[in-house]
């Protein structure tokens, strides 16, 4: 007898068996529009030549070494990526930044904190931090969050009729909180649909958060990737400190616009009101991350801040993101071309309104279904696809694929 | 500067976290920060444990080096890339280290009921564990040994243990094991305690248990039903050689215990911020390991959702390779030997100097540190006065000793000892 002997077999996460059935699917011409990782048009993983420039440059440096990092991380990475995220200027001064095992680790890290803490800790939420995750979001947000023992609650978020925010339903739901509540918000490319805020509903969110005494948490996991303009992503966690002068926390990962995936490279910063609390906080964070990890790997740090950090560089990095986010955007207008061109029923135009990496096409899970079995297209069943995985080479049959399953489950009802 | 006073003028209302206290500072990075700052041509840091060369610095093994630019030719050749690994990390390297740890002639290898979950160095793997004990398993009650690495307490505290005790360990009179107090403690532990065990080469003490004294923790351990949870972060750098380092986790494997074992390639493979390292769990029977596996597997997605590829790859390469597998414990060797020649260097001048006291633990610990018996009045005056850095516990990192420096911290230590005697 084990132990063990009692444990339930947990649900296996859908994306990665999806991505088994996936591998496992002999067909040749075989699409995969699931996980949310870049690939060139030629349907490959990129490693970016500023990630090999930087990597050759710490492979030669005769100061390379392997000693530990801080509690803290690796404190050029820590102050490079604050600036990527805040911009310039005083309020770095008082943000307490701490590298992390990526977006989840940055997200994990927020949750000892609170827990440690009591913050986000309301008058309701039985001695629990309270979070306000959006509908839908990342289901690894609820996983994460509850597995911290955080007091969850969904707020409305996607309109799915127009694919746009429902922000007088969100706007609604959250000005009823108490002060203190975490509010998850997306700092941009919203994951899984697309749909970002405008910039006035973006006011209209600050402003009910400020009102209402509530605290920010942003996952930014793409910033440059979704206008391929890194300023422009961060608009609106930089309007969140710099024009209503919120605190706020900041999940940031480099996984995706970095290409760094497997290299966990993240930070957790927390804004505040004066760098005397922020040097606090940092303490406390880090204090945290040891009991977790006692120190964050160097690699993907080391990598990301050499170009950070490096002019010529950076800019290169820029054109990187230029290229990743143009093609996807690309493919976006080649998809809703191809569907409008095809007749294929049904309004698909929101493809080329949402932006990031994802798109919620509105493909209801038989559709999904069909794709797959019929057709060897695997995509999550609330119909998201990964524009990465859609390239010259296979859209045209992706195309002709959704427009089959399209005309044979909408042939039959009334609605459209 | 202007900027900054007016921007905190205009922040100037009540923060959320203005009630957040400082974190207390942690003594071992404290030490550094002060040695670091010190000016005296003599200083000798002994406190963090990371390996130095007889020069007195770090040692990147030639073999990482080779591992690393492998590596980067694989990614040049489209081997390899930075895709995400699996959740439970990359399988080679997770087989490969269970198997190093367990042996391969061991029957948990053999009867394929042990596993390997690639974690975040030692600690990573502490803490999945303890996630995975507490949260699955429903245990809430650890022990560790008084006295024990800094971290082991914070970690399991974080995990939600409510219950975290000491068992005795170290005997300041003898400079040796309390093992009559260790038993006496683990015999009053409830069923199902966790009980931490370093593997080999104790920290902070250096005093392992005989293979005797693990025989008798272990009829205790299997009499109580208390569940041992193994540190094993010096595989090969305790005795130089990793089978004998492994003997205690074998021993309790061949005794028919299901355990965890925490692994950590941080000192072994001098790779510390890379963050290599294993949760190797042995059960005795296969029918569980699926759910386990799955039930590990969403700990890790709410904790970092998948390990860092680069330092679990070179290690891996390095494991794979005969060659180069060779060449690792050769380092591991010299790492070690190097250790062993200090303790004995320090032993005889301290013994030829007549300093007061026994000396003889000095070269009867193991692994990387020692506890001296300095008490923190020494340790005290070893800092101010003669710029030597070391816990005030009076453990020492036998790692910042060499050939350089040897006479002067002899001496230092008996003009310690003999102004507080």
């Amino acid at each position: 007898m084990s132990f063990f002997q009692e444990i339930p077999e947990a649900p296996a996460d859908p994306i990665f068996a999806l991505t088994t059935a996936f591998k496992a699917d002999p067909a040749a011409d075989k699409i995969n529009v699931g996980v949310g990782a870049y690939r060139t048009d030629d349907g490959k993983p990129w490693v970016l030549p500023v990630v090999q420039e930087a990597k050759k440059r710490l492979l030669t440096d005769p100061s390379a070494h392997h000693e530990y990092l801080p509690m803290s991380g690796y404190e050029p990475l820590n102050k490079s990526a604050a600036k990527l995220i805040f911009g310039e200027g005083p309020t770095l001064q008082r943000v307490a930044s701490v590298q992390a095992i990526s977006g989840t680790g940055a997200l994990r890290l927020f949750g000892e904190l609170a827990k440690k803490f009591k913050i986000a800790v309301t008058p309701d939420s039985g001695g629990r931090p309270r979070i306000l995750l959006p509908t839908p979001t990342w289901p690894n947000h609820n996983h994460l969050f509850a597995t911290c023992g955080f007091d969850l609650h969904m707020y409305p978020y996607l309109d799915s009729t127009t694919m746009t925010v429902d922000i007088d339903k969100m706007i609604d739901f959250i000005s009823k909180q108490n002060p203190g509540t975490a509010v998850l918000l997306h700092g941009c490319a919203h994951n899984p649909t697309g749909v970002d805020p405008t910039k006035e509903e973006w006011k209209r969110i600050g402003q009910v958060i400020k009102e209402k005494r509530l605290l920010p948490l942003f996952d930014i996991a793409y910033q440059g990737f979704a206008t391929g303009d890194l300023d422009k992503d961060a608009w609106a966690i930089r309007y969140f400190v710099n024009e209503l002068g919120l605190e706020c926390f900041v999940a940031q990962s480099f996984s995706k616009n970095f290409g760094l995936y497997g290299e966990r490279c993240g930070c957790l910063h927390a804004m505040t009101t004066s760098p005397e609390i922020a040097a606090k906080l940092k303490g406390q964070m880090a204090r945290e991350s040891r009991a977790l990890v006692s120190n964050c790997p160097s690699f993907g740090a080391k990598i990301v801040a050499t170009v950070l950090e490096d002019p010529s560089l950076y800019a290169q990095w820029q054109e990187s993101l230029r290229i990743m986010s143009g093609r996807i955007l690309k493919m976006r207008q080649a998809l809703v071309e191809g569907l409008q061109k095809h007749g294929t029923p049904g309004n698909w135009s929101h493809i080329t309104r949402q932006i990031g990496m994802f798109s919620f096409t509105g493909l209801t899970k038989e559709e999904c279904t069909l794709l797959k079995n019929d057709h060897h297209i695997y995509m999550t069943q609330n119909g998201r696809i990964s524009l990465a995985g859609l390239n010259t080479g296979n859209l045209d049959r992706f195309v002709k694929a959704v427009d089959t399953v399209v005309r044979q489950t909408r042939s039959e009802s009334s609605r459209l | 500067t202007k900027l900054i006073l007016l921007d905190s003028l205009l922040q100037e209302k009540m923060s959320m976290f203005a009630d957040v206290a400082a974190a207390p500072p942690i003594e071992v990075f404290q030490l550094g920060r002060d040695y670091q700052a010190d000016t005296d041509p003599n200083k000798v840091s002994l406190g963090v444990g990371a390996y130095r060369t007889d020069e007195g610095k770090p040692w990147i093994l030639p073999v990482v080096k080779k591992a690393e630019a492998l590596l980067a030719q694989k990614i040049d050749k489209e081997e390899i890339n930075h895709e995400y690994l699996p959740v439970l990390g990359h399988e080679s390297f997770a087989a490969s280290a269970t198997k190093m740890l367990l042996g391969e002639s061991s029957p948990a290898v053999k009867e394929d009921r042990s596993f390997g979950v690639q974690a975040l160095s030692g600690t990573g793997a502490l803490r999945v564990g303890a996630e995975f004990l507490k949260n699955i398993m429903g245990r809430d009650t650890a022990y560790y040994s008084d006295p024990t690495w800094g971290n082991h307490g914070l970690i399991f505290k974080n995990a939600g243990f409510k219950t975290i005790n000491k068992y005795r360990y170290w005997d300041a009179d003898s400079k040796g094991l309390n093992f009559a107090g260790m038993i006496e403690d683990l015999n009053n532990a409830p069923e199902g305690a966790v009980i931490i065990l370093h593997a080999c080469a104790h920290n902070p003490t250096g005093i392992d248990p005989s293979k005797e004294q693990w025989g008798q923790i272990a009829d205790l351990i299997k009499t109580k039903n208390l569940f041992p949870f193994f540190d094993c972060a010096y595989q090969g750098f305790a005795s130089g050689c990793l089978d004998t380092d492994a003997w205690t986790v074998r021993y309790f494997v061949e005794r028919g215990f299901e355990l965890f074992c925490s692994q950590s390639f941080s000192k072994n493979f001098g790779l510390y911020n890379e963050r290599a390292g294993n949760l190797t769990v042995v059960v005795n029977d296969v029918s569980p390991i699926t759910s386990m596996k799955s039930q590990l597997t969403l700990l890790v997605r709410a904790m970092y959702s998948n390990p860092p590829a680069h330092g679990a790859r070179i290690v891996d390469v390095v494991l794979q390779d005969p060659d180069m597998y060779q060449e690792w414990r050769d380092c591991i060797k010299i790492m070690a030997n190097r250790i062993i020649d200090m303790r004995k260097g320090l032993r005889e001048r301290l013994e030829k100097l007549g300093t007061p006291g026994t000396w003889n633990h000095i070269t009867e610990q193991i692994g990387m540190f020692s506890y001296t018996g300095l008490t923190p009045e020494m340790c005290e005056f070893l800092k101010k006065e003669k710029h030597l850095y070391l816990l005030k516990s009076g453990r020492i990192s036998m790692c910042g000793v060499n050939n350089g420096n040897l006479d002067y911290v002899a001496q230092a230590i008996h003009d310690a000892v003999t102004k507080f005697q």
